[in-house]
């Protein structure tokens, strides 16, 4: 045995194992490549996206925050005027951080909430008689609504704007079918009932990383204060 | 057989210079991923709505 050539030992490389070695070293490297493109896709879901949509919402509200401190500032539109897609608002939840700011862009649609907080179109702007209605991720994009679970009855959202800080106290919340766009109707699940009260709705799915059903939650306008002056410091506290 | 293999003795140069172009590589087919790939096939993900009225 350990003298004489060994004969038997096959040949390194190529000729190994045949055509069904082939195919099977080729299925082998592609099973490893789809199962690599897997972990990527996750990775860039779960990760990339919150660090690009961070940065963009950071710079969005830095931006919102410059112009409503300029009288001159054109930038931002009146509450009236706000066109599809643009930022109009800045969502403060002292619940979710004392530094928590997320701007709101104008409609629902998959590419607005891509950058941040948006306003379903067809309700009511911030402060009116109505239901100011507004979608955010729970998940991905920069999760602006990530902790909306958190929030309890009698917690502060504060909707910053061009001339007012307006202060919404959380009334309630629930979890519904994705179908339920009646929780966004002037009088929350009664259509045709007239408002008489100005209210806040958060939409976000529910549970998370699924869209099996939606997260809302209700508030109520409890005060405002114009934008020029200070916010009192006891609104910026978290609970407990 | 391999396609990973073929690929390896493909690239020129010497060890380092094999490494570093297949550094690249990995790096260029991984900014394709994240910029047109994955997000052109994102939207077609079950977890990512989040509104009530269907949109």
């Amino acid at each position: 045995m350990a003298d004489g050539p060994q004969a038997a030992a096959p040949a390194r490389g190529r000729t190994r194992g045949g055509p069904l070695g082939a195919a099977l070293g080729l299925g082998g490297e592609l099973l490893i490549t789809l199962g690599v493109l897997l972990v990527l896709f996750v990775a860039w879901q779960l990760v990339w996206t919150d660090v690009v949509a961070d940065a963009e919402m950071d710079q969005e509200v830095a931006s919102l925050e410059a112009a409503f401190d300029d009288p001159a500032a054109t930038a931002v539109p009146g509450l009236k005027d706000v066109k599809f897609g643009q930022a109009f608002a800045i969502v403060r939840i002292p619940q979710f951080g004392l530094k928590y700011a997320r701007p709101v862009y104008e409609g629902t649609t998959r590419d607005v909430l891509m950058h941040g907080i948006g306003h379903y179109a067809s309700t009511a702007m911030p402060g009116e008689l109505g239901n100011f209605a507004v979608a955010g991720h729970r998940t991905t994009y920069g999760k602006p609504f990530n902790r909306i679970d958190d929030l309890r009855r009698g917690d502060v959202v504060i909707v910053e704007t061009r001339q007012t800080w307006f202060v919404y106290r959380v009334s309630s919340t629930e979890v519904v079918a994705p179908s339920r766009a009646d929780v966004i109707l002037p009088v929350p699940e009664q259509p045709g009932a007239e408002p008489a009260e100005a209210l806040l709705t958060m939409t976000s799915c529910h549970p998370e990383f699924s869209s099996r059903e939606r997260y809302v939650v209700h508030a109520t306008l409890a005060t405002t204060y114009p934008h020029a002056e200070d916010l009192p410091a006891d609104l910026l506290t978290r609970r407990g | 057989m391999s396609f990973y293999g073929w690929l390896w003795r493909g690239l020129p140069g010497p060890f380092a210079v094999k490494l570093l172009l297949a550094l690249v590589l990995v790096l260029g087919v991984v900014a394709g991923l994240f910029t047109w790939v994955f997000p052109a096939i994102a939207p077609l993900m079950p977890f990512n709505d989040v509104t009530v009225d269907g949109r």
